[in-house]
């Protein structure tokens, strides 16, 4: 019983949904339409317990001092800190200028713009540390590497003309060529997953005694 | 191995950063101008489909981005806005990252502030909502339903530039400015191959070979791929700004790692043979 009832509703569900996206007969679109938004209050009602789960093992951890406990406090404070302004300011919080935008220009989004730009640094040293030429396959992927890096930017074009058009010959044929492969696979795959567990074989959403895979 | 490549392999790192640093920074603080940014038919493709648009038609844009990719998605994010608003095309926007209503909101409100367009009547900004393709799906059913109201509470159908609009039907183009999941590839698969609503896209530069495939089959009339293609679009619509000023660092940047590479296998080249030996 315990295995069957969710195998069931994942099959009835899954048909269902199935059904729905290709059928637009009212009947069927309706309650497609609202299991679709039942999914999307489901989806905004896992942030309250992300952030309740956030709490939960930082707080825990903060109250045993335990190691890193500092950016544990530095978290909960940005999270709290950064919840209360938003509530306090409603609907105007994106209202210059309002006391969120300062924190999301100030904190956030300076912080994250950072992370993503030391990207920039390390790719530079992994280059010089890292791309070892030793094989032709190597070889190949390194001149690949130049006529991409120097012909996606304006200097590629000043230097010569043939480098921008090489550059997008090998995205356009040999790199679409190999993308196309892999979407294809990746959905062969993912309608196989599919196929498994609307029919029952795969009942990894079970959980712990739920039989995995058969 | 020659003392040279030996001090060459011991290279602090941290030089490294040195040299990268002065090559993104100064470019961009001085503003030297290496080589003009010449447009690719991908950008092309972008800019056409956009002035194919009618005048007074209302467009779809999607800033599907978070502050993370604010170099590369932002320029091209705002170059989108104004090239919309100079044609008198109203924008419905939205997000469907967490952190990207602040981002859309800035980028509409700047536009709007250049070409005079006031909120709620020529654009508006629906805000961000939860659930991924669902919400895709969703709007295709109906936009009322998925957003009953604008990111500042007011209800849609008190939105003047809402009436009207039911969903996917109503656009004559959807914009996608995106940094992963969910994003281009996600309102390729769930509207443009089940709505056949034309698109246009604006990526990262890492991301943008996933798109290619859809662009070789019309799926995606154009595509901007990272701050390279946000500066070829600015060029299009004659309004050079952030990704233009930013191409002389890119262009330094990769020609310096494209030179590391070669530095690198130099540097060891000795030792390689020392150990074949």
């Amino acid at each position: 019983m315990k295995n069957q009832v969710p195998t069931v509703i994942t099959l009835v569900a899954g048909l269902f949904c199935l059904i729905g996206f290709f059928v637009p007969h009212p009947a069927i679109r309706t309650l497609y339409d609202d299991i679709q938004q039942w999914v999307i209050v489901i989806v905004g009602a896992t942030y309250v317990l992300g952030v309740a789960n956030l709490l939960r093992i930082n707080l825990g951890q903060l109250s045993a001092r335990s190691r890193d406990w500092p950016f544990k406090l530095v978290l909960l404070a940005g999270m709290i800190g950064t919840a209360v302004v938003g509530f306090s300011e409603g609907t105007h919080y994106l209202d210059p200028p309002s006391k969120f935008t300062w924190i999301y220009n100030t904190f956030y989004s300076s912080m994250s713009a950072t992370m993503f730009s030391l990207l920039a640094f390390f790719i530079a040293s992994a280059a010089f540390r890292a791309f070892r030429i030793r094989s032709f396959e190597a070889l190949l992927l390194a001149i690949a590497a130049f006529i991409l890096m120097i012909g996606r930017v304006p200097i590629g074009n000043a230097i010569h003309p043939v480098i921008p058009a090489a550059a997008d010959w090998l995205m356009e044929v040999p790199q679409n060529a190999a993308k196309r492969g892999i979407l294809i696979g990746a959905a062969l795959g993912v309608m196989a997953t599919g196929i498994r567990l609307i029919l029952g074989m795969e009942r990894t959403y079970g959980g712990r005694g739920a039989g995995g895979t058969s | 191995m020659s003392p040279g490549l030996e001090s060459l392999k011991r290279l602090d790192r941290r030089w490294i950063f040195l040299a990268v640093g002065l090559l993104v920074v100064v470019p961009l603080a001085v503003g030297i101008h290496i080589a003009p940014v010449t447009p690719s038919p991908r950008a092309r493709g972008f800019y056409d489909a956009i002035e194919k648009v009618p005048r007074g038609s209302t467009v779809l844009l999607a800033g599907d981005y978070d502050p993370s990719t604010v170099a590369e998605n932002y320029p091209m994010h705002l170059a989108a806005a104004r090239h919309l608003m100079s044609r008198d095309i109203k924008i419905i926007g939205l997000a469907l990252y967490p952190g990207g209503p602040p981002l859309t909101d800035q980028v509409l409100r700047l536009a709007a502030a250049e070409y005079g367009k006031k909120e709620g009547i020529d654009y508006v900004n629906l805000g961000y909502k939860a659930g991924n393709e669902l919400v895709m799906s969703q709007m295709g059913s109906s936009i009322p339903r998925t957003f009953p109201v604008d990111r500042r509470g007011v209800p849609i159908d008190q939105i003047p530039i809402m009436k009207g609009i039911q969903n996917y039907a109503n656009f004559p183009l959807l914009v996608s400015i995106s940094a992963g999941y969910p994003g281009t590839k996600e309102w390729v698969q769930q509207v443009v191959s089940r709505y056949h609503l034309p698109m246009v896209a604006g990526v990262t530069a890492v991301s943008a070979p996933e798109y290619y495939p859809y662009l070789q089959t019309g799926q995606l009339r154009g595509l901007l791929g990272g701050m390279a293609g946000g500066a070829e679009y600015e060029v299009l619509v004659k309004h050079p700004a952030l990704a233009t000023r930013g191409m002389d660092a890119q262009s330094l940047a990769h020609i310096f790692i494209a030179f590391m590479i070669l530095l690198g296998n130099l540097a060891f080249l000795g030792e390689d043979r020392s150990r074949r030996r």
